[in-house]
This record gives C-alpha cells, sequence and structure tokens, in this order.
C-alpha cells in the first residue's frame, strides 16, 4: 500500500532545508512558494529517506484568485507519495519553475498546463502548445475561459 | 522444334514468308499473354481466399461461385478511377514507370516452356534472358519512386536499388549450379534434364534460389519496397487508376513468372505422368504459390540492413559453396548413381544451414547520431 | 570522396496506418535513420477536461468511455474510484468483484490488441490481429451481454455498477476464461520463438530503467524496463489485496520485453479471473448514491492500473454538483515522452514498431 506522507511532518523537513518555503500546510498536501519550488523539488527528489523519483501527475486548479499548480509525487523504492502545490497569484502572466530537469515526466505536462492554463514554466526546454493549435488564442481550461 | 516453329512452317507453304513468320508470331504472344492475364486474375483471386483461410475469415466470397468474379469487379472499379499526377512530379517518368514495371514481366513467359514443344522462343539461353529481363522491372520502380516526388516513395525506391543488387547475385549463382548440372541454359533442355527434379539434387540451391526470387518479387518477408506499415505503400503511393493496376498486375505476373521459373528449373517443370504437361506445370506453380502467399501470411517483416545482411551474409556465401560443391561432384562423379549425390547435397545443405545459423546474426543495431 | 548528404524531415501521420489513430510524426532521417523525431498531438482534442466541469458527476462516466476506447470500461472504474474516494462511499462486495472481472477481461483484450497491432506494425499482415480478434469478439459479446454496448460500455456507476449481471454470463465467461491460456499458448507458439520477430525486437530500441522512472512511464512499459511497479501491487486498491497473481517484469526494456510482458500479462489476467469468478458473492450491486452527488469540499487523486499505465483522475470538489476540476492523467501521453529517447539512431521501421509497442490510443492521448 502506498502511504501518503503526512504533510505536517514533511513541512517540518522542508523548512529545514530552505527555510521559509512553506506557505500553507495540511494533512495531506505541501504548499510552498513558487520561488523556492525548484529547490524543495530538488531536496525531495534527492534526500535518500524520501527519493521521490517518480512523478505521477502534474496539473493546475484555476481557483480565480490564484492558480494552484498541483505535483503528485511517488517514490518508487519506499512506496510513498506526497502532494507538493504552489501557488501563483498573477493571472496575466503566471509564472512557475520547471521541474523538467528533475523530473523529465514533467516535459508533456507541463507543455499541456502551459496549453490549457497558460501558465508559463521558466526553464521548460521547449514550452509549446501540446494539444491546441499553434495561434490559438486564449487557455481554455481557465474558469473564466467561455 | 516447337509448336510455333511448326505453325510459321506450315504457314509459310500458303501465305508469303514475312506474313508466315509475323502471324504465328503474334497469335502465339496472345495466346501467351491471354493465359498471363487470366492467370493474374485467377491468382488474385485465389490469394484473397487463401490469406481468408490463413486468417480465419472468409475472403471475398459474393461475387459469382466462390467470389471468383471479384477480382474482374476490382479491375472495373480501378479502370473507372481518376488518374492522378502529383503536381511536382516528372510526368513522363511518372507515366513511362508502370510500364516499365509491367512489361518485363510479359516478356519473361517468353522462355517458360507449357509443354515439350509449347513455348514461344526455345532460346538457347534461355535461363539468362529471364535474369535480364526481370531485373529490368527493378528500374521502372525506382523511376516510380523517383517520379513521384514523394518522400515515401523515394525511400521505397532506395530500397529497391539496394535490394535488387543483392538478391541478384545469389539468385544467379543458385541457377548457375542448375545449369552446370543440367549442362544448357535453354529452359526446355534444363526441363528435360531433370530425370529427377532438381529440388532432391540441390535442396540448398532451391531454398536461396526461393529466397531470393522471394525478395525479387517484394514479396513478404521482404516487402520492404512497400511496408505498408512504414513507407505506406512505397513507390507506388501516388499511383492510382489504371496506373495502380499496372503495377499490381506487375506484381502478381512477377509472382507468376518466378512461381513458373521455379517450377522450371527445380520441380521438374511440365513432367509428370497421366496428366498433360500443362496441367502439371499448373499444380506446381499453384503449389510453389501457395507457399508465397503462406509466407506473407505468417511472417512479418524483415528491417532494411537485416535484409542486406541476409544477402550478403547468408545467401551469398552459401551460394558460392553450393555452387562450388555441385561443380565438383559434375565434374568429378558424372557416372555415381544420383541417389548419392542426393544424400551426400542433403547432408551438406543441412550442415550449411545450421552452421549459417549458429555463426551469423541479422546484426544491425543503433547507429550513433 | 564524399559525398554532400543532408537529413530530410518526413512528415509521418495524422493519416498513417501505424500511427494507431491521429497520430502525427516529425522524422528528420539521415537515410533510414531517425536523427530527431518531434511528435504532434491534439487532433483528437475534444476537451473532456473542460467538458467535465459543466456536467454532473454522473454525466462524467460516459466521457470517461471515450478516453481509451480499446479498454474503456477500465476509465470508467478509475473515475468511479476517484469520485467513490472524494465522496467517501463504500460499495457493495459483489459490485467489487464484478468491476474487477470487468477490469481483467479488459486488459486481456487490450493487450491482445496491442500485441496483434504491434505484430501489423512489424509486417505480419493482419494475421496476429485476426487471430487475437477472434477472442476479443467473445469478449465483446460478453459485454453485449452485460451492458447492451460492445465498444463505449458506461457500466460502471459512482456507487457499483449499473446492472446486475444476467444469468447466461457467468456459465459464458467461465467456458471463456477456461479456453484462454489455450489460446495465448497458441498465440505464444505463432510468435515467441518466431526467428525475424526476436531480429527485429530483441535489443531493439531499448528503454533503461533510470529514463522509464524519470519519464514516469508505466503500465508494461516500466515492468519492461525492470521495474516492478503495479499498482495493483504497489498500492492495492479495490480488492486486489484477496487475489493471488504475479507481477511479470522485463529485463533490459526493449521492444521485445514490452511483448513479453503484454503476453504474460495477460496470463496473469486469467489467473484473477479465475479467483474473482470463484469468489463472486451474492447480493446488491450499487450502493445508495443520491442522483445529484454533491461530494464535500476537498481533493482526490484516484489511480488504476489501467493496461496501458496509470490511469488517474484528479478531481476538486466545490460542494456543489459538478466537479471543480476534473483532471485526467493520461499513461499513454506520458509514456509517450519516451519515443523520442528509444527511436534516435535507429530504423525508420523501428521508430514504427516502437511507437506500436508503447501500446498509444490517441482518444486518451488527446482527450
Amino acid at each position: 500500500m502506498t502511504t501518503a506522507l503526512n504533510g505536517e511532518q514533511l513541512a517540518e523537513k522542508i523548512i529545514k532545508a530552505s527555510p521559509d518555503a512553506v506557505v500553507a500546510v495540511d494533512k495531506g498536501a505541501v504548499v510552498v512558494k513558487s520561488e523556492s519550488l525548484y529547490q524543495v523539488a530538488e531536496f525531495l527528489k534527492n534526500t535518500p529517506e524520501l527519493d521521490f523519483d517518480y512523478l505521477v501527475n502534474l496539473t493546475v486548479v484555476d481557483y480565480m484568485d490564484y492558480f494552484e499548480v498541483v505535483y503528485h509525487l511517488v517514490s518508487l523504492k519506499h512506496n510513498h507519495s506526497l502532494v507538493l502545490k504552489t501557488r501563483c497569484r498573477d493571472r496575466e502572466k503566471p509564472v512557475v519553475p520547471s521541474v523538467v530537469g528533475l523530473w523529465r515526466s514533467a516535459d508533456f505536462q507541463e507543455r499541456e498546463v502551459y496549453d490549457l492554463m497558460g501558465i508559463v514554466f521558466d526553464g521548460h526546454p521547449n514550452l509549446k502548445r501540446l494539444l491546441l493549435w499553434e495561434g490559438f488564442v486564449g487557455h481554455p481550461l481557465r474558469r473564466d475561459y467561455l | 522444334m516447337t509448336l510455333l516453329e511448326q505453325f510459321q512452317l506450315w504457314l509459310g507453304g500458303i501465305w508469303p514468308d514475312w506474313a508466315a513468320y509475323i502471324v504465328p508470331g503474334i497469335v502465339g504472344i496472345l495466346v501467351v499473354l491471354g493465359f498471363v492475364v487470366i492467370s493474374v486474375i485467377v491468382f488474385i483471386w485465389y490469394e484473397r481466399r487463401l490469406l481468408g483461410r490463413f486468417q480465419i475469415r472468409l475472403g471475398p466470397n459474393r461475387l459469382g461461385p466462390e467470389g471468383i468474379f471479384q477480382p474482374l469487379a476490382t479491375a472495373l472499379k480501378i479502370l473507372l478511377k481518376e488518374d492522378i499526377v502529383p503536381a511536382m512530379g516528372d510526368k513522363i517518368i511518372h507515366w513511362l514507370a508502370p510500364v516499365i514495371v509491367f512489361v518485363p514481366v510479359l516478356m519473361v513467359f517468353a522462355v517458360v516452356p507449357f509443354g515439350e514443344k509449347a513455348i514461344l522462343a526455345d532460346l538457347n539461353v534461355g535461363i539468362v534472358y529471364v535474369v535480364a529481363i526481370s531485373s529490368v522491372s527493378a528500374v521502372g520502380i525506382y523511376m516510380a519512386g523517383w517520379a513521384s516526388n514523394n518522400k515515401y516513395a523515394l525511400i521505397a525506391a532506395l530500397r529497391t536499388v539496394a535490394q535488387m543488387v543483392s538478391y541478384e547475385l545469389p539468385v544467379v549463382l543458385a541457377i548457375l549450379g542448375v545449369v552446370l548440372m543440367a549442362g544448357s541454359m535453354s529452359m526446355t533442355q534444363i526441363v528435360t534434364a531433370q530425370t529427377l527434379p532438381f529440388i532432391i539434387f540441390q535442396p540448398l540451391g532451391f531454398v536461396i534460389f526461393f529466397l531470393g526470387t522471394v525478395a525479387e518479387m517484394n514479396r513478404s518477408p521482404f516487402d520492404l519496397l512497400e511496408a505498408d506499415s512504414e513507407i505506406v505503400a512505397g513507390y507506388h503511393i501516388e499511383y492510382s487508376g489504371m496506373k495502380f493496376a499496372m503495377f499490381y498486375l506487375g506484381e502478381y505476373g512477377h509472382a507468376l513468372a518466378y512461381a513458373c521459373i521455379i517450377s522450371t528449373l527445380f520441380l521438374g517443370g511440365w513432367q509428370g505422368p497421366f496428366l498433360p504437361p500443362i496441367i502439371w506445370l499448373m499444380i506446381k506453380v499453384v503449389a510453389v504459390f501457395s507457399v508465397i502467399v503462406w509466407m506473407r501470411a505468417t511472417l512479418p517483416r524483415l528491417r532494411v540492413d537485416q535484409l542486406m545482411a541476409f544477402a550478403w551474409k547468408g545467401l551469398l556465401p552459401m551460394a558460392i559453396i553450393n555452387l562450388f560443391i555441385i561443380a565438383a561432384e559434375v565434374l568429378l562423379l558424372p557416372e555415381i548413381t544420383p541417389w548419392i549425390i542426393v544424400a551426400m547435397n542433403f547432408v551438406f545443405a543441412g550442415v550449411l544451414i545450421v552452421l549459417w545459423s549458429k555463426l551469423f546474426t541479422l546484426g544491425g543495431g543503433r547507429v550513433e547520431v | 570522396m564524399a559525398i554532400r548528404t543532408e537529413p530530410f524531415i518526413l512528415n509521418m501521420g495524422p493519416q498513417h496506418p501505424s500511427t494507431h489513430g491521429v497520430f502525427r510524426m516529425k522524422v528528420t532521417l539521415d537515410g533510414e535513420v531517425v536523427v530527431d523525431l518531434e511528435p504532434v498531438i491534439g487532433y483528437l482534442h475534444r476537451g473532456i477536461e473542460k467538458l467535465g466541469e459543466t456536467r454532473t458527476y454522473t454525466q462524467i462516466i460516459p466521457l470517461t468511455d471515450r478516453l481509451d476506447y480499446v479498454a474503456s470500461m477500465t476509465n470508467n472504474f478509475a473515475y468511479v474510484l476517484a469520485v467513490e474516494k472524494l465522496a467517501g462511499i463504500k460499495i457493495p462486495e459483489r459490485a467489487e468483484y464484478i468491476r474487477i472481472i470487468m477490469a481483467e477481461t479488459m486488459r486481456i483484450s487490450s493487450h491482445l490488441m496491442a500485441v496483434g497491432f504491434f505484430l501489423n506494425d512489424l509486417g505480419a499482415m493482419m494475421t496476429p490481429v485476426l487471430y487475437m480478434w477472434r477472442e476479443r469478439e467473445k469478449l465483446l459479446d460478453l459485454y453485449e451481454m452485460v451492458c447492451g454496448q460492445r465498444l463505449t460500455y458506461n457500466y460502471m456507476r459512482i456507487g457499483g455498477v449499473s446492472h446486475d449481471l444476467p444469468e447466461e454470463f457467468l456459465p459464458a465467461m467461465k467456458k471463456w476464461v477456461a479456453e484462454m491460456p489455450r489460446f495465448i499458448d497458441e498465440y505464444d507458439q505463432l510468435l515467441s520463438q518466431n526467428e525475424i520477430l526476436l531480429a527485429r525486437t530483441k535489443g531493439v530500441c531499448i528503454l533503461p530503467r533510470d529514463t522509464a522512472v524519470s519519464i514516469a512511464a508505466s503500465g508494461p512499459v516500466l515492468r519492461a524496463s525492470g521495474v516492478k511497479w503495479d499498482l495493483r501491487k504497489a498500492d492495492p486498491y479495490s480488492i486486489y489485496d484477496r487475489f493471488d497473481f504475479e507481477v511479470p517484469v522485463g529485463t533490459v526494456g526493449d521492444n521485445y520485453d514490452r511483448y513479453w510482458v503484454r503476453m504474460q500479462e495477460a496470463r496473469q489476467s486469467v489467473r484473477i479471473l479465475e479467483q474473482a469468478i470463484a469468489q463472486l458473492p451474492e447480493g446488491e450491486v450499487c450502493a445508495k448514491v443520491p442522483k445529484l452527488l454533491r461530494p464535500p469540499v476537498g481533493e482526490a487523486y484516484g489511480h488504476i492500473e489501467a493496461p496501458k499505465g496509470e490511469l488517474g483522475f484528479y478531481l476538486v470538489s466545490d460542494n456543489s454538483i459538478a466537479p471543480y476540476r476534473f483532471h485526467i492523467r493520461p499513461p499513454t501521453l506520458i509514456n509517450l515522452t519516451a519515443l523520442k529517447d528509444m527511436v534516435i539512431g535507429w530504423k525508420v521501421a523501428d521508430l514504427i514498431i516502437t511507437f506500436g509497442s508503447i501500446d498509444v490510443c490517441l482518444g486518451e492521448i488527446d482527450r
């Protein structure tokens, strides 16, 4: 059984590694600042007892006030999972650091999110629209796109 | 004296010389042409039905008894289709290519002996003529691929050249073994020399020749020119209507021609007890064709580098060894009972095939880019 | 003398016989060797995620049928699991078993298709496909018996399944399960030792273990690379912890391993089916669930081991009748990331079979 790690306990470890990265925390998820996202991700992936080597899912939820980027991480070795989140409030040009350098599975998923939600992943090697065609106006999965 | 020459001689007493020469020739050509076209149509039907059997389905069975008229309906449909020439293609070569593919196939039948005397032209270099004429089709296929101005077609055209050049060699070497044993290049004399079919004398030569010809007529598992799952339809991707039909007829004509040649060279041609010669030949041709269809229905396709490796590393050395063995036997043991040679050759064939399957791999791997 | 050459770009698809749908590849070729590859997708994009935000939770089930249409009941399964996780619904035993039976037959059916079309890409001219279809056809008849559909079943419901099994279903199913191992042996005989198939697939287009994990490949693609990760074992959803089966794992991650893993998984699925049919209890098939479900505010990620990999549904609820956010994690889209890595330096023919060995379904990739 994959154990979902307790967000609160994990947040303490993250704070130790990179202070003031964590914004909010609950049982299921850790929310970090978008500026320190890459740092935290690197910590999660490279710490031996965490060893999150498998980025299952990457998606974004549009809460109107802010976008919440959701990362579902799993460690194949320890068989535990974590939900990592980050928020970004700028609606015009939301930017989040890309994690393609750590988990290559983010490649297509970030492109898809960029395509449908319009979030720019800083550092993505090939950030182009994935499902829609070049020249499509707008980002259809946003709640205000009708 | 062939039937055709007898006809000419008989007419020569009645008509002027030039007419007595040309008219029987034209009649003979029309008879053979009619035979080829009709058998090709029957073969198309036969292959589709047989493939259906292999693939646990029925195949075409609606038009006429057992669906025998389905190829005719297909031909009619193809005749009515629009003839499309790519705008940026080379129009003259595009038009010429199907002709160049189709005509040599018909020309091969000039030297196929349908019976003891039933042959259009009993050339004394008959088998050389077959080899020379049938390799002209490769030029036609290359022209088709080039003139289509299509990348798939171009890949197919380049594959054609490589494949045809490679497989010509083992095929010719295997034929040489037959020629050595028969002591003649004339097709009728090769047949009459076979008191026992040459497949028994030269099992290895037969295998090499069979695989080589399957590759030459672009049938599975060597159908890289068409490779519908990779390069869609290969060289005839830009052809439609009658031109496509020419390729299609050419392909089946090729299969029929090579089945005839294989039967003639290795299976004893028209020889056989009780039944008339033409029936015997057709039985053997259908048997060979069925094996080809069987291979098509079951085997996956080789990759292009494996195809080349198979020709150059597999078939060619074996063909050379086979040729030397046959030559030595013909030279050193001319008077021995045939069964000893048969036994020896089966042992040689077995040893060589096992040895090659152990020593040599189809190879090919990743290329650093 | 060196001849001046230059690579050329070949546009494969969206209309191409081996792209399994409307997939397009921009391939740069140096002769026959693949130098670069860019997958282009989206020709089948229907905006299912956006559509889901305007439909009630039950109305989304038919949408999920249209994802991986080769194994559409597993999509239903993953979705209803996610909703049940979100709303905290407990479902009856019998429904659990029926779901397992459906999911495992779907897996066999999908793997048969995958192997058949893989061989078709290899150039075996429809014969393996038609042999595989012989068995799949019988399965489709069984599904028709259960829910009246042959392709898009719409069978599972939140809290269970829509109908109980008809009377004649179980005997027919038992007969099919009893026959199946023999047919798999037959396929093995036809294919697994074929010299040409071995030459074409062994050692070809290897996906190393590290890359497979890094791109989060899942399903047979991941397991062929030697990672023993099957959600049915690693994170047993539904009642998979009650069954005894093995997870076949490949060694090097070449095309042959991907083919082999699928064949073995079909055998294991037959084992699960035998156990599930034997243990099937009587009782209700659907829990009492309100027609307009309003799950509490929150989020849930439900995932299952679909035939093609990990299929996940991420749902966010705002306590209304429709999900606030409805996200699908399509396994084959993410497996497709590996395609470029695998085929660089190989020939066009290898590109085609490698694409076939990933076993994509465009309905799922484009959504």
